[in-house]
C-alpha cells in the first residue's frame, strides 16, 4: 500500500478540498472481499436506505452466514447500525425512512408486502446499545416475548422458558432468587444479558445486536462476548460494534462499513490481519475513526 | 399632594437617580482609564443607585398607605369629647363610617350632629396633613437615599453584588405573596369554620343526612329547624366527579395515546393544542352549554325511552364537566407517555410486539404513576367545579346515586348560602365556610397524592 493511497484514505475523517476526488475514487468501487456466502442465513442484494431525502446506506449486497457472527465496523455515522435496523424492518417505526433492495431469510422476502413485520421480528430479534430492560420483574421481562406469541400454555412451562433463557445468556445464577424483583434494579451488564435473555425466550433464528457492550464496563462486556461466542453455537448473529478488538474476539466475518458503502468484507482474520482495501487499513489501524 | 402626584414624582427621582449614579460612575472611571477599572459596570452603579432612592422611600409609602386610615381615625375619635363617642365597637365603627361619609360628602352635613360634623372636619383636616407629611417624608427618603448612596460610589464599591441581593430579595418576596394568600385564605376559611361548628356539632354536619340550610329568624317560626348534614352534598359532588372522570379517563387516555403512538407528528402538531383549547373555554359556557343543550336532551331522550328524568341532571352535569376535564387527563397523559423512552417501544417491538401490545403492556404500565397522578388532578378539578353544576345539576339535597335526578353539590350550595342579603353571623351564611373548608382539604388531599405519585414516578428513568 502505498503512502499516498494511506493519506487519502486518512483524509475522510477530514477531506481537504483537492483529496475529495480520491476517496470518492475509492468509495466508488465495488465491495472488496467476499460479501457472499454459501449456506447463508440471510442475504441482502442492492440495498438503499433513504431518511427522507437523505441517502444513508448505498447498494449494499451482503450474506449473514447460518451460526456465525458477523460484526459491522466502520465510523459513525457510517450507516452500519441502520443497515442492521433494516434486517428486521426496525426501520419502519422510524418516520420518513425508505427502504430499498432484496432482503431474503431463508429465501423468503421480508419486505414482501404478505411478510408480517411484527413476526418477522419474532424471528429477527434484536438487543440494543443501551440495556433496556421493562419496568418489570426480572421473570415478567423474559416471559414478555413467550406470553405474547403464545410459546407456552401452562404457567410450568412458561417458567421452564423463562428459567432457559436466563441459563442460556448466564444470568440464571444471579438472579435465580430475586426474579419478582424488578428488572431495572440490576446492575448494567446484568440489564443487558437479561435483555439478552429476553431475546431468546421467543427463539429467533437471528438475532441483531446494536452496540450491546458500548454501555457495559469491560469485565460486563467480557462476560457478554462470551455470551455472544456460546450463542452462535445455535443463532446466526450480526453485531455492530465500535469496538475493533471486539469485532476481532466475536466476530466469524466482518464487514466494514464507510459513508454508507460496504468497504470490505472478509474473514475476521483476514480483516484484522491483511486488508484488501485502503480504507480498511486506514480504519483499522487507527487512522480514522 | 395627591398620591398619584407623589408616585409620578418619585418615579421621576428613582429615573433621574439611576442616570445620575450612571454618569457618576462613568466619572469615577474616567481618571482610572475606562469601566474595566470599576468593579462593577455603570448599569449595576445605575440601579444600585435607583434602589437606594426608591427601595426605602417606597417602604414609607406602603407602610403609610397600610396604617393611614385606623391612624386617622382613631385621631378622630380621641379628639372628640368623651360622651360623643358610642361605646360598643358596633356602634363606633357606624358612627365612624357616618364621619368619614359626611367627609367625603357621600351625606349632607346639615342633618347630622354637631358632634359628627366636627368630626368629620377634623376627618378631613388631618387626612389633609397626613397627605403633605407623607409627600414631605417620603420624597426626604427619596433624596437622602439617593444622596447617601451616590456619597458611597468608589471604584471598589460592590454595587453587582448590591443588586444580586436586592433582586434576590424582591424574587422571594414575589414568591412568599402566593404562600401567603394561600396560608391567609386558609386561615380566614378556618376561623370562619370554628364559628359555625360552635353552633353546629361537627358529628352533625360530618354523618348528617339532612341538607336543609334554614336558621329561625322568629322563634316561633314553621319549619325553621335547619339541618346541616353535608352528607348528600358530598354525596352529590362525588356522582357528578364519578360521571365527569369515566367520561374523561376513557377519552383522555385514549386520546393521549392516539397523539403520542400513533399520531404523525403534524396531526399531533394541529390536534394537541385544539384539545387544549377545551380547557380554555370558560366553565360557564360549559354551564349554558350543559344547562340549555345536554340536560333538555337528556330529559327528552329519557322519556322517550320512558325513564322519568328531571330536567336538571346529575348527568347533563357530569357529562359536561367530562368534557371540560379531558384536557386536563389527555394532557398531563400525554406527556408520562412521551416520557417514556423510545427504548423501551423499540424493546418490545423487537420482540415481535404490535403497538397496541406495546401499548397496553410496556407503556401504560410505565406510564400508570404518572397517568394516575393526572387523573387525580382532574378530579380535584372536577371536584371544585362550580358554574357547570350551579347551572345544570340543579339544587335540591337529595341523597341518591340515580345520576338521573337533580342533585346538588358542595360548590353549589355555597354559593347559594352566601348569594343575597345574608346575616353574616347565622350558622346558615357561616355554613358555607365549613363547606368550603372541607372541599379545601378533599382537593388538597387529591393534589398532594396526585404530586406524590407524579414525584415518584419521575424518577424511575432518571
Amino acid at each position: 500500500m502505498t503512502t499516498a493511497a494511506l493519506d487519502s484514505a486518512s483524509a475522510a475523517a477530514a477531506p481537504g478540498r483537492h483529496r475529495v476526488t480520491e476517496l470518492s475514487e475509492l468509495l466508488t468501487q465495488r465491495t472488496t472481499g467476499k460479501p457472499f456466502v454459501d449456506a447463508a442465513k440471510m442475504r441482502t442484494r442492492n440495498v438503499n436506505v433513504y431518511y427522507g431525502e437523505k441517502q444513508a446506506i448505498f447498494d449494499v449486497g451482503l450474506d449473514i452466514g447460518r451460526n456465525q457472527v458477523i460484526a459491522m465496523i466502520g465510523p459513525s455515522g457510517c450507516g452500519k447500525s441502520t443497515f442492521l435496523r433494516a434486517l428486521n424492518r426496525m426501520n419502519d417505526t422510524v418516520v420518513g425512512c425508505r427502504v430499498t433492495g432484496e432482503f431474503l431469510l431463508d429465501d423468503e422476502d421480508i419486505y414482501a408486502p404478505k411478510m408480517d413485520p411484527v413476526a418477522l421480528r419474532a424471528r429477527v430479534g434484536m438487543v440494543f446499545q443501551k440495556p433496556n430492560p421493562f419496568p418489570k420483574s426480572i421473570y415478567d421481562n423474559v416471559a414478555y416475548g413467550a406470553k405474547l406469541h403464545g410459546l407456552a400454555s401452562r404457567r410450568i412451562e412458561l417458567d421452564e422458558v423463562v428459567e432457559g433463557s436466563l441459563r442460556k445468556a448466564g444470568l440464571w445464577e444471579e438472579v435465580k432468587d430475586r426474579l419478582v424483583q424488578p428488572g431495572t434494579g440490576l446492575s448494567g451488564g446484568q440489564q443487558q444479558r437479561l435483555c439478552i435473555a429476553r431475546a431468546i425466550a421467543i427463539n429467533p433464528e437471528v438475532i441483531l445486536m446494536d452496540e450491546p457492550c458500548s454501555a457495559l464496563d469491560p469485565i460486563a462486556t467480557a462476560r457478554v462476548e462470551e455470551l455472544i461466542a456460546e450463542l452462535a453455537e445455535n443463532y446466526t448473529i450480526a453485531i455492530v460494534t465500535h469496538s475493533m478488538q471486539q469485532a476481532a474476539r466475536v466476530s466469524h466475518r466482518t464487514a466494514y462499513f464507510h459513508l454508507g458503502k460496504l468497504i470490505e468484507v472478509n474473514d475476521t482474520q483476514m480483516v484484522f490481519t491483511s486488508p484488501q482495501h485502503e480504507l480498511t487499513e486506514a480504519y483499522i489501524t487507527g487512522r480514522f475513526g | 399632594m395627591s398620591l398619584v402626584n407623589l408616585i409620578i414624582t418619585l418615579a421621576l427621582l428613582i429615573a433621574a437617580a439611576y442616570f445620575w449614579a450612571h454618569s457618576r460612575s462613568l466619572a469615577l472611571a474616567k481618571p482610572l482609564g475606562g469601566i474595566r477599572h470599576l468593579h462593577s459596570l455603570p448599569l449595576y452603579y445605575g440601579l444600585r443607585g435607583a434602589i437606594w432612592c426608591g427601595l426605602p422611600a417606597l417602604v414609607v409609602l406602603c407602610l403609610w398607605l397600610m396604617f393611614d386610615d385606623p391612624v386617622v381615625q382613631s385621631l378622630v375619635l380621641a379628639g372628640l369629647p368623651a360622651d360623643a363617642v358610642p361605646a360598643g365597637p358596633a356602634e363606633r365603627s357606624l358612627f365612624l363610617s357616618t364621619v368619614v361619609n359626611v367627609a367625603s360628602g357621600a351625606l349632607p352635613a346639615a342633618d347630622q350632629p354637631a358632634a359628627v360634623v366636627a368630626a368629620a372636619e377634623r376627618y378631613n383636616a388631618l387626612r389633609g396633613t397626613g397627605q403633605l407629611l407623607v409627600a414631605v417624608i417620603t420624597l426626604g427618603v427619596a433624596i437622602s437615599g439617593l444622596l447617601w448612596g451616590v456619597r458611597r460610589m468608589s471604584p471598589q464599591l460592590r454595587a453587582r453584588q448590591e443588586v444580586e441581593r436586592v433582586f434576590r430579595w424582591a424574587l422571594l418576596a414575589c414568591a412568599s405573596i402566593a404562600i401567603f394568600a394561600t396560608l391567609g385564605i386558609v386561615v380566614s376559611v378556618l376561623f370562619e369554620s370554628l364559628r359555625f361548628f360552635e353552633a353546629v356539632p361537627l358529628t352533625d354536619f360530618l354523618f348528617g343526612l339532612e341538607w336543609s340550610p334554614q336558621t329561625a329568624i322568629r322563634a316561633d317560626q314553621v319549619g325553621s329547624s335547619g339541618a346541616f348534614g353535608a352528607v348528600p352534598l358530598f354525596m352529590g359532588t362525588l356522582l357528578i366527579s364519578a360521571i365527569a372522570l369515566l367520561v374523561a379517563v376513557p377519552v383522555g387516555l385514549m386520546s393521549a395515546i392516539y397523539l403520542g403512538e400513533y399520531a404523525g407528528s403534524r396531526l399531533r402538531n394541529i390536534a394537541k393544542p385544539a384539545l387544549e383549547i377545551l380547557a380554555g373555554v370558560p366553565t360557564v359556557v360549559y354551564g349554558f352549554f350543559a344547562a340549555l343543550s345536554v340536560a333538555p336532551f337528556i330529559r327528552d331522550l329519557g322519556a322517550s325511552l320512558g325513564l322519568s328524568v328531571s330536567s336538571e341532571s346529575a348527568l347533563a352535569a357530569g357529562l359536561v364537566m367530562g368534557v371540560m376535564i379531558i384536557p386536563f387527563v389527555s394532557s398531563l397523559a400525554d406527556d408520562v407517555i412521551t416520557a417514556v423512552p423510545r427504548s423501551l417501544r423499540d424493546g418490545s417491538l423487537a420482540l415481535g410486539a404490535t403497538r397496541s401490545e406495546t401499548v397496553k403492556k410496556v407503556i401504560i404500565p410505565a406510564a400508570l404513576p404518572g397517568i394516575v397522578g393526572g387523573v387525580l388532578l382532574a378530579a380535584s378539578r372536577a371536584i371544585g367545579e362550580t358554574m357547570i353544576v350551579v347551572m345544570a345539576a340543579g339544587m335540591a339535597a337529595k341523597l341518591t346515586l340515580n345520576p338521573l335526578e337533580a342533585v346538588t353539590t358542595v360548590t353549589v350550595q355555597i354559593v347559594t348560602l352566601l348569594v343575597g342579603d345574608q346575616e353574616f353571623d347565622s350558622p346558615k351564611t357561616l355554613a358555607a365556610f365549613a363547606l368550603g373548608l372541607m372541599l379545601f382539604l378533599i382537593t388538597l388531599l387529591l393534589n398532594v397524592i396526585a404530586l406524590y405519585i407524579v414525584k415518584k414516578y419521575r424518577e424511575l428513568y432518571d
